[in-house]
Parts: C-alpha cells; sequence; structure tokens
C-alpha cells in the first residue's frame, strides 16, 4: 500500500497563499482564546492532572465501566448494541434502521462514524444521510472528509463555501455573505429533520452510572436531531465512558476552552432515556481502541476528548491542513493514532513534526502527545516502514558519527568545499534544503582545527 | 571548576565562532575546560529519524568521550535534551547515567550552575529579538511557555538584560516553532521553509535586527530562509553576545 505523502500535500496547500494565511490565522486565533480562556482558571493545570488521572483510572477499569454503562442505559430504555469493527457497526445501524423502517438519517457531527467510513456504507444501501452540522455538511456538499475534528471545513474560505452552497443547494454563487451562507444552510436542512424517520449523534462522554450519552454542540443541530425522529442511534467510541456525573464537571468545563476558547459549548445535552413513544439505541464501539490500549507506549492517546487543541497549536498542521494527512485524524492527535489503523500507510506522519512539543502542553488530558510521535518513529524503522532513502542516510550517518576519524574526514572536507557534512546530517536527494534556504558557509577551519592549531598543547 | 565542552557536530563544522565564544565565555566565568578531541555527535540525527540502533554506536562514543566529568556543557538545547531524554540505545551504565545527568545546555548551565548574572564586558548595542529553541523552552524548561500558566521566567532573558545597550523587540509569536525539526528541514521542506519564513517575517516586522538564540540549528534553518527573502536581519548566538561580540 501506498503511503500517505504529508509533505508532497503540504506543499500544495502552501501554494494556495490566502487559504494557507486564513488557516494559519483562523488556528492561531482559537489557540490565542484558548489561552486567554485557560488564565481565567487559576486552577487550569489542576484541572489538567485531575482530567487526565479520571481518563487513567477509567481506561485501566474500562471493563467494568462499559458494562456499568450498559446496565444503566438499559434500565433507562435504550437498547445497546457491541461493535468489534467498523464493519460491525455500520451493519448494526443499518439493521436498526431497516428495522425501523428508516430511509433518511439526520445525523449531528460524529469523528467516529467518519472513521467507520459509515456514510457511503449506508447511502449505497439506499438510505439517505444528512449532516446537520454546518461545516459536516459543507464537507459532505463538497464531497471531503473533514480537515478538522471541531472546525470541519476551516481550510475553506467562504467564496469556497458559496461556489459549493450555489453548486450544490441553489445559493446565489455571487453572494459569500456568510449570515446568507448560514441561513441558506440551514432552510435547506429543516426539512430534512422534519422527515427523518431516524436521528443520529456521537457522543462526548458516556457516563456510566447514569448510563447517559452527553454532547456538546453549539448549533442546536444535535438536539433537532434526536428530539424529531422517533429513533436516535448513538455511536460511542468505548474510550468515551468516563465514571460518575461529577466528573463530567472537570471535562465540561475544559472542553470548549481548549477547543474553541469559549467557556462552554451553547449546548450541553444529556440523552438518557427514549422519549415516549421513540426509541434509542447505543453502540460501543472498538475498531483497534482494545488493541490500542493493549499498547504500553501509545494507550495515553485513549485519553483524548477531541477537543482539537493541539491541532490548533500545531504550527505544522496550521500550514499543511488536515486533509493533508489523508486519514480521518490529522493534526498531533492523528499523527499518534493513525498507524494503529495502518501502520504502512500512515509511516510518514510522525515524520511530519518538529518534535516541538506544544500540543503536549495544550492537551486538557495530559496527552504525552509529542514522546509518542518520538516512538512511533522508532517503531516505524524496527519495522523497516522507512523509506529506503531515509533509512540508509541514517545508517551512513551512524557510520560515519561514530568513528572520529571519519567524522573528521567529513568535518574538514566540508570546509576545503568538497562538501559532505551537511549531506551527512541532512542527508536529500533532491536539495531540499536549497529549494527556498541559503546553505550556510563553510569556514576555513572547523572548530575542531581551530583549537588543535590554538589551543591544544599536545599536538 | 573543571566542565567539558560538547560542540555539537554542526557547530564545529559550520559556526565554529559559536564553540570559541563559548568556549571563551566559560573560560572568563572561571570555568577550567576541557575539550575531549574524539567527540562527534550525540546521535541525535539518527534517533530523532527512528534509527535508535544506527545511534548506538555514536552514543556509546558519547558516553565514553565524556565519561567521568561532573559538568558536561553543550552550546545546544536540542543536543543536551537528547542526551538527557533519549540517550537509551546504550546499556545505562552507571557511568552513561552519570554522563546523561552531567550534560548542560550553556544558559541554564551558567544561570542555574554558576548562578552567574554579570557579564561586564558585553556590551551589544542592537535590537534583538530572542528564539527560544523548542527543546530548550519545552523540555529544558529555560523559559515559561505560552500554553502553560505559571509564573514569568526566562533564563536566556534574565543573561541577555544584563548586557549594556542591548534593546529587545518582542515577536507577535515568541514561542512558534520555526520549522528546523532535524531532518524534518529536507523531507518535510514545503512547511519547513514556510515556518521558517513565518518566524523571521515575525521578527523582522516586531524591529529585530539580530535575532539570538542558544541554540545554532534554528538560527541555521532561519539564517537560511532570511537571506532567501533578502531580509536584513542577522543571526547570533546567545554565548557569542555574553562573550562580548559587539556586532
Amino acid at each position: 500500500m501506498k503511503r500517505i505523502d504529508h509533505s508532497e500535500a503540504s506543499s500544495k496547500f502552501i501554494k494556495a497563499k490566502d487559504h494557507l494565511e486564513f488557516h494559519d490565522k483562523r488556528l492561531w486565533d482559537l489557540r490565542k482564546k484558548r489561552d486567554r480562556e485557560s488564565e481565567h482558571l487559576p486552577e487550569w493545570e489542576e484541572l489538567r492532572t485531575l482530567a487526565s488521572a479520571i481518563k487513567e483510572h477509567t481506561l485501566t477499569h474500562l471493563a467494568d465501566y462499559l458494562e456499568e454503562f450498559e446496565r444503566n442505559a438499559i434500565a433507562n430504555g435504550a437498547t445497546v448494541h457491541w461493535a468489534r469493527d467498523a464493519a460491525e457497526h455500520n451493519q448494526i445501524v443499518l439493521d436498526i434502521l431497516e428495522a425501523n423502517g428508516a430511509r433518511t438519517l439526520v445525523k449531528a457531527k460524529s469523528m467516529l462514524t467518519d472513521e467507520c467510513e459509515m456514510r457511503p456504507f449506508l447511502e449505497t444501501r439506499g438510505i439517505e444521510v444528512m449532516e446537520t452540522d454546518l461545516g459536516e455538511r459543507i464537507q459532505q456538499l463538497d464531497d471531503e472528509p473533514p480537515s478538522h475534528i471541531v472546525v470541519p471545513a476551516v481550510h475553506k474560505l467562504r467564496g469556497d463555501v458559496a461556489r459549493v452552497f450555489a453548486e450544490k443547494i441553489g445559493t446565489d454563487p455571487g453572494n459569500s455573505d456568510v449570515h446568507y451562507l448560514a441561513e441558506s444552510q440551514r432552510m435547506h436542512t429543516r426539512p430534512y429533520f422534519l422527515r427523518a424517520e431516524a436521528g443520529m449523534t456521537g457522543a462526548n462522554f458516556a457516563v456510566a452510572e447514569t448510563g447517559t450519552v452527553v454532547v456538546c454542540t453549539n448549533e442546536g443541530n444535535a438536539d433537532l436531531s434526536v428530539n424529531l425522529p422517533k429513533l436516535h442511534i448513538a455511536s460511542i467510541g468505548v474510550e468515551k465512558v468516563i465514571p460518575k456525573v461529577e466528573h463530567l464537571g472537570v471535562f465540561v468545563r475544559m472542553l470548549s476552552r481548549s477547543a474553541l476558547g469559549s467557556p462552554i459549548t451553547q449546548l450541553t445535552s444529556h440523552f438518557r432515556a427514549p422519549r415516549p413513544g421513540a426509541r434509542m439505541h447505543v453502540i460501543l464501539v472498538d475498531n483497534g481502541r482494545v488493541e490500542r490500549l493493549g499498547m504500553a507506549d501509545f494507550w495515553p492517546s485513549l485519553k483524548c476528548i477531541r477537543c482539537g487543541a493541539c491541532m490548533n497549536t500545531c504550527p505544522v498542521y496550521r500550514r499543511s491542513g488536515g486533509l493533508s494527512y489523508g486519514a480521518t485524524y490529522s493534526g498531533p492527535i492523528g499523527v499518534i493514532i493513525d498507524p494503529t489503523f495502518n501502520l504502512r500507510k500512515f509511516s510518514l506522519l510522525p515524520f511530519a513534526s518538529t518534535l516541538n512539543g506544544s500540543c503536549t502542553s495544550v492537551c486538557p488530558v495530559r496527552i504525552n502527545i509529542h514522546e509518542q510521535i518520538y516512538k512511533w518513529r522508532q517503531v516505524i524503522a524496527e519495522r523497516n516502514q522507512l523509506p529506503i532513502v531515509k533509512q540508509e542516510a541514517m545508517r551512513a550517518a551512524g557510520k560515519v558519527l561514530a568513528s572520529p576519524r571519519l567524522y573528521r574526514a567529513a568535518a574538514e572536507a566540508a570546509n576545503a568545499g568538497i562538501s559532505t557534512l551537511p549531506r551527512m546530517v541532512m542527508y536529500n536527494p533532491l536539495n531540499a534544503w536549497g529549494r527556498q534556504r541559503e546553505v550556510p558557509d563553510a569556514p576555513l577551519l572547523t572548530f575542531r582545527q581551530w583549537y588543535v592549531k590554538f589551543r591544544s598543547p599536545k599536538q | 571548576m573543571k566542565a567539558a565542552l560538547f560542540i555539537p557536530c554542526y557547530v564545529d563544522a559550520l559556526f565554529p565562532e559559536v564553540a570559541i565564544a563559548t568556549l571563551e565565555l566559560l573560560e572568563r566565568l572561571g570555568v577550567e575546560v576541557d575539550y575531549p578531541l574524539d567527540q562527534t555527535c550525540c546521535g541525535q540525527p539518527m534517533a530523532n529519524s527512528g534509527c535508535e540502533k544506527d545511534a548506538a554506536a555514536t552514543e556509546q562514543l558519547f558516553a565514553k568521550n565524556f565519561a567521568g566529568f561532573d559538568y558536561i556543557v553543550a552550546p545546544s538545547g536540542s543536543c543536551t535534551h537528547h542526551v538527557r531524554e533519549h540517550l537509551t540505545a546504550i546499556p545505562q551504565t552507571p557511568a552513561v547515567a552519570k554522563v546523561r545527568r552531567s550534560t548542560y545546555e550553556l544558559v541554564e548551565f551558567v544561570h542555574d550552575v554558576l548562578g552567574v548574572r554579570e557579564f561586564p564586558w558585553a556590551e551589544f548595542r542592537h535590537t534583538v529579538g530572542l528564539h527560544n529553541g523548542c527543546a530548550s523552552l519545552r523540555a529544558l524548561r529555560t523559559a515559561k511557555m505560552s500554553e502553560i500558566q505559571e509564573p514569568a521566567f526566562s533564563k536566556p532573558m534574565a543573561l541577555l538584560s544584563k548586557v549594556k545597550g542591548i534593546r529587545f523587540a518582542m515577536p507577535e509569536r515568541p514561542d512558534e516553532c520555526c520549522g528546523f525539526g532535524g531532518t524534518f528541514s529536507v523531507f518535510e521542506e514545503p512547511v519547513s521553509a514556510r515556518m521558517g519564513y513565518d518566524k523571521v517575517n515575525d521578527h523582522a516586522r516586531a524591529g529585530a535586527q539580530y535575532i539570538v538564540s542558544a541554540d545554532m540549528s534554528c538560527l541555521m534553518h532561519q539564517k537560511g530562509c532570511a537571506e532567501r527573502l533578502g531580509l536584513p536581519v542577522k543571526f547570533i548566538h546567545i554565548a557569542q553576545i555574553l562573550n562580548g561580540t559587539r556586532s
């Protein structure tokens, strides 16, 4: 299988100058708002520690809490399903829809259903699926996956949205006013809410002690999706469970502050039981999570609450866009979980990082993201997934740098104008360094030569 | 006090003036400096590329060269970080463990170990923008990170502010990575160069005549970017300013 080439994709992204600058600035603004909001809470760093501890505790007792959630959800009147993988999940959804005679599904945002590629699965089986989150709907209409886990269409300018809407829902192509566009989408979506037989949400949290599914949104679309149709399906990754309602407060205080720099989402909806006359189905999905939980170095990625703060702060993500990662999850969190889905395909992603560590510092649940990126690089090299050119360059560099004699020959030759050292340290077949940067001038003497000449009494 | 000087490979080969300034500064501050002549590199380029195995022999050589010293000082945050956190490809003998915990980045050595705050010989009548390399900032913790709530502090700023005549320019995003990242700079060249351009432009807009850093690798990348852009900004290592370089 071909590797996703992040570098090549980023090159295209960077060439679209207006888009790049908007994208970088928009996400940096979110990072700045996040800083400001966190500063309003003097206990912010303690909250991060607490949130991390709650998640670690839950993950180390995951089976118990999932069964507690299941018992309570069933007692509340919901039906609970377990899905081992994406295929099982999608089939369960289809079976539920068919058993209820549902042909149209209105759905709120869910990264999990993107991960499972549920929409194309259902659509080819005759189910009409309407994304009701504005950003997600823009991406659906443009036939693109979301580029960010919180703001799915953040890589688009309003002109792009005007083009997509004009083509797909008949708006005025010359009008890119954001209020006009949002209102047009709202009017377009409303009839679907009224006629859909089923509504779907993901979950931000699943509370074990009450069997509650908690969904945090800003647009009200999740509540319309749940409360108008008579059938609610909630798809939940197994890592979303938390023990008690009292823990919810910790996460709710951090989620939107980290994501968008707002104190809280407009709506925090607790779906506990089906309405009278309606049905509620909950699907608990593994799809690789349990395997990840067994990975000594990588299990802490399961603490993630999908706030996107690591993406907003990531200087590489901001300058390459989410689609350049070629995966459901992009940015720093994507880099550390994508290889668990397919090591070969995503083997270049852990190298799309400078290891600067800003992601780790903003993470509300203290995932050691950049340390995991470093460790994934080791795994990828060990399993022979590095590109040959890099593998050989590192082997050669390792030999030269392990030998004082070879190293000196290389360093001194560089200064004599024969230039092997920059190639050795930063080997590249196409002189990538010099494409947009000047190469440093070689001095007359290396430091060692200077030292031996002027300082060393022995030589 | 006696200390060993570790000069990273790229500083040795490309920026001997930075190594000389480091040596002279330490000597001015009363340190007896030993420079083991068989030194090469700490192993970071291989290990950061995933190739810890290819780093092992280099790490072994590093540990051998610097065995027994109470202090090993390097004018580089990322190399110091590698030695402390990632020099793990070789057996962790007591001697190796001692080398790892005895390795210091120059600013933290001067600030924390020597506790020096006065540099009466230093004078730098220019406006400088301070660039903290990410390993210095977020791993060695030589300054407050903008992401974390904690009291403000900056070891490099504490030292530089004692230099006569110096003025500081404040870029808009002081903590943003400049995009060097070792082999990232060539394997992810488009993003790396764009990050470098954004970094030097940010400093130039803030009015920096010089960008100063404790990390020469960041500066090598930024200098390459600034020269290609034709920006009139210059680059200097913090050891040079503290050692009395005037321009």
